[in-house]
This record gives C-alpha cells, structure tokens and sequence, in this order.
C-alpha cells in the first residue's frame, strides 16, 4: 500500500515536471586563423527554460561537449626493442576527434551513471574511437587511455569539471580554449541538461574553423599545385640568399 | 612576436625561429659546412612536426649556399664538371629519399631512422673532426708544420670502371665515385633536411681525393642544387613544406651566413673547429641518449 502511494507520488511528479528546453549560444560562430592566430577563447552560455519560457526553478547540472572535426588516425606504440625505443605496436582507429573539450558543472561521475555517461560521450574515457579491426577491450582500453594523454598533453584534449557556471537556476556559462594548433573544420558544441541522473535536455550550436586570407591561400596552393608551389620556395631562398650576398656587400 | 605557420598549422614565436636560422647560417658561414644537422632536431624540439621541419629546413640551406657558390666560384673554386655528376647522383638520391621517406612513414619509423641516422653521422664525424683540429691544434703549440696529408683517393674508388678527367679538381677518376657520393647525399638530405656539407666535405678530400681549393666551392654548388631538388620533392610529394616557417628561418640564415664569412677571418679557425667538433659529439650523445632513455610519450599519432 504505502508502495503504491510512493509510486502515485513519483509519476504524479514525473508527469508534472515536463521537460525543459535548453537555448544555448556561442560567442562566435566563426573562427578566422590568419597571421598572429594565438588560438580562441570561445564563451559557451545558455539559458535553462521551461516549454512555456518560465524559469525551470530546478537545479541542473549542464555539460557542455565541443568536438573538433574527427579524422581516421594509426596510433602507434613505442617499445623498448634492443635497447631502443621504437614504434613497435599500431591500432588505426577511425573517427578520433581533432579536438575534443568538456565541461561540467560538477564532476561527471557525480551527475551521471557510466552508462549514461558513454552513451552521450560525456567525458575523455568515454570517447569513442571507432577502432579499425578488432582489438581485445583491455588493449582498446590502453591504445585509447594513450591518445587521451597524448592529446592532452597538447592542449587538444580537455576536461574541466569545474568549467560550467549555472546561476539563478537559469542561466549557464562555460569557457573553452583553443590553442593555436586546432585543425580547420566545423566543430560542434553540445549543450547537456542533466537531472537526477538523466538527460532531460540537450542542444547543439556549431563554430566554424577556417583559414583565411594569406594562410588559406597558401594552404591550398601547397594543397593543390606542389610544382609551383615548390618552385616558390626555391625562388624565395635563392632571391632571399642572392640579397643577402649584396646587402653585407655594401656594408 | 607570434607568427601562425599555415602548414604546421600552429603558431610559433618568430624570433626564435629567426635565431635558429642564425645559428645554422653562421656555422656554414663559418665552416663552409652547413648547419642543418642542428635546425631540424631543435625545430622538431620546439614542437614544429618532424615532417614540415625536414622538409622546411633544405630551403634555408639553399638560401645559406647561394652567395657562397657565387664567391667561390668568382675564385676559381668549384669544379662545375665534378660538381655537374654529384648534382646528377643527388637528384636521382632525392627521388630514392622520397620513396624511403614514405615508405618508412606508413611503417611508423621515420623518427627513429632520423633519429639514428643524426647519431651515426654526427658522431662519426665529430669523433673525425675533432682528432684532427686536435692533432693541428698540437702541431700548432710545437711549432711544427702540419703532417703533410696523402691526398689520393681511395683504393675502393680506383676499382671502379670508367674513367674521367677532372681538371680542376686534379683527378682521373671514375664519375660513378662522385656519382654515388651525390646519391648518398641526396638521400640524407630529402630524410633529415641537411645540406649534407658535413659528409660531402670529408668525402671529397679523404675518399675522392680532391684538391682542397675546390672541395668547399664544389660541395656547396652540389648542396645548392640538391636542396633545391629536394624542397621541390618534398612540394609535391609530402606537401609539408611551410613557405612562412621557410622564410623565417631563411632570413636568419642568409644574414647569419655572411657575418659568419667575416668571423671565420677574423678568429683562430683551428681552436674553433675544435670547439665545434665538441658541439656536434655532445649532441651525438644527447641523440642517443635520447633513444635508449624512456621516452616521455610512448604514443604517437598519424592521420590514416
């Protein structure tokens, strides 16, 4: 009987908290490498609304997930071999993220179950590499543990359990880095709500990363047309060398 | 000063790059050797990618040899016949390098073969330099002339068959010897984006046997045309070669060149030449060192 009455309780409460909407925003939607790019700073900020625009009046816990534009990548493994360390072990891997943030407001663990954390990617030890061929699940385990840690070693990586602010119930914000070495590419921004465990809401919002001007022209002359592109090169260093010759001449 | 490379895709400090090239312009200024051997392993240190360094670094040393062939040859010191046969084989050991370059790309050994590769050569060569900078430096103090050296090739080069006459260098020799020196050169230079002075220079004096006065003006109109080979290979094979980094590293190495010419009159050269030798055998060491000590990533990534 009184189990009953629980139950009531939990689908009247259910039912009567409908799920909320999630508005999120990007400080730019454009990213333009070009001379004196030192990386970005992008501001991830939303708004946590009930259907009818009200302020939700629940705490939830946001997690903001921005990807880079993945490509197929061979992970290679160094081991020592007659005193030397060389690559000695492979795994290719078909869709590793060129950058991959996340930020939280709380730690991960203490929102979400493992589950429902590998099922949305909330995190580095949930990514999923789509591994070519198979590898048994503990060398799966290493080969993508590796990549993390290489990954965040270069910035490109990251996990911020901190990183998300949620004020008033409503609004949130986060911040995530760019260094300067990010690939060129659309990157995606999800925006996670999360409530007793589960995910009640979610968004997605894109920046574009490209090249511009001068730097796009001259990755896509080295792209497209090698031979005057390499002929450049040695024009340049000879001109450069022959000036050179002259000018200390005349000191 | 932060300038973004767009191949390397990332941004550097520019004036350290400059200074890089400085370094490596003084020390050809200086030695009549090139000094890539120390510009790619102290770019890939800085975080550039293995790749872009070598095939940014040739470029340097063409700009670094330009107004060196010039000078020489104003004096009579370059065998264009000698040096025509040594461009021949190294363009033909551009195109092997490339090949190998790729191949040992996909099966992931690249580094370490650069890596061994920078041991074996510098170590050799340090270890040869500094004997004899240190057996001159000794006559010097004695008093003594120099040993007379024996200039005559070596025996393995008179087996050969087909016989040259090379006038300026003053040998009858057969072309395939510094047909297979250029080869080897050309082949170094495309995998580790050195000039490949510091082999070619020894080469021609002790298993050649050139005349001295033309071996410095040979070996950098050889280096010159063969870096120049190679920055085209790599344009259109591995696409990795930065114009900006180039450029960059070109302006501190064409003006590092002539101030080294002017500081090579003006100091002792043998003490100088010792003081390299120490140079080039303490990074042989760092270098292997470096491959038996447990890197501190043991994984690395390529794209598929």
């Amino acid at each position: 009987m009184k189990r009953a009455l629980l139950l009531l309780v939990a689908l009247l409460f259910l039912t009567g908290a409908r799920d909320p909407i999630l508005v999120p925003e990007i400080s730019q939607h454009e990213i333009q490498v070009r001379q004196g790019f030192r990386g970005a700073d992008l501001l991830l900020f939303g708004a946590i609304l009930t259907p009818e625009g009200t302020r939700a009046g629940r705490d939830y816990d946001i997690v903001v997930v921005l990807k880079g534009p993945t490509r197929s990548i061979v992970l290679r493994e160094k081991q020592r071999i007659a005193g030397i360390w060389v690559n000695a072990a492979s795994a290719e891997f078909r869709s590793a993220p060129t950058f991959f943030a996340v930020a939280s407001s709380k730690p991960i663990k203490t929102i979400v179950d493992d589950k429902t954390a590998a099922i949305y990617e909330l995190g580095l030890p949930w990514l999923q590499l789509s591994p070519i061929g198979s590898y048994n699940p503990k060398d799966q385990r290493r080969y993508s543990a590796g990549l993390v840690d290489l990954m965040q070693r270069d910035g490109l990586y990251k996990q911020d359990t901190r990183g998300v602010t949620v004020s008033e119930q409503v609004l949130y914000q986060a911040r995530i880095a760019l260094p300067s070495s990010v690939q060129t590419g659309t990157y995606t921004a999800e925006t996670f709500a999360i409530n007793q465990g589960r995910v009640v809401a979610s968004a997605i919002s894109r920046v574009e990363v490209k090249k511009q001007g001068f730097e796009r022209l001259i990755a896509v002359f080295a792209e497209t047309s090698g031979f005057l592109y390499g002929l450049l090169a040695v024009a340049i260093s000879v001109a450069m060398g022959v000036l050179a010759g002259r000018l200390f001449a005349l000191i | 000063m932060d300038v973004y490379l767009p191949i390397a895709n990332l941004s550097v400090n520019g004036l350290v790059i400059v200074a890089l090239g400085a370094l490596t312009g003084i020390l050809s200024g200086m030695f009549g050797v090139g000094g890539g051997f120390l510009t790619t392993p102290l770019m890939i240190f800085y975080g550039i990618p293995p790749t872009v360094a070598a095939a940014s670094a040739a470029s340097q040393v063409t700009g670094a040899s330009v107004s060196g062939v010039f000078a020489h040859s104003r004096r009579g010191g370059v065998d264009y016949q000698m040096g025509g046969v040594m461009v021949a084989g190294g363009i033909v050991g551009t195109l092997i390098g490339a090949g190998l370059f790729r191949l040992l790309q996909e099966l992931g050994q690249i580094d370490v073969v650069i890596n061994l590769l920078y041991v074996l050569l510098l170590g050799g060569i340090g270890s040869v330099m500094a004997r004899e900078s240190w057996q001159a430096l000794q006559a010097q103090k004695a008093g003594l002339p120099l040993p007379a050296r024996k200039r005559r090739h070596h025996p393995m080069v008179a087996s050969l068959p087909l016989r040259w006459r090379f006038y300026r260098s003053g040998l009858y020799i057969s072309p395939l010897a510094p047909l297979l020196l250029g080869v080897f050169t050309g082949i170094l230079t495309m995998l580790m984006g050195i000039g490949g002075g510091f082999v070619l220079v020894p080469a021609m004096l002790y298993i050649l046997g050139m005349s001295a006065n033309v071996v410095v003006g040979t070996s950098l109109f050889q280096i010159l045309f063969v870096t120049m080979a190679t920055t085209m290979m790599h344009s259109m094979t591995t696409r990795a070669v930065d114009i900006v980094l180039a450029v960059l590293l070109l302006i501190g190495s064409v003006s590092g060149a002539q101030i080294g010419a002017q500081l090579a009159q003006k100091l002792p050269a043998e003490r100088l030449r010792f003081v390299l030798a120490g140079i080039v055998l303490v990074i042989a060491m760092l270098m292997a060192l470096g491959l038996g000590w447990r890197p501190d990533e043991i994984y690395t990534v390529s794209p598929l």
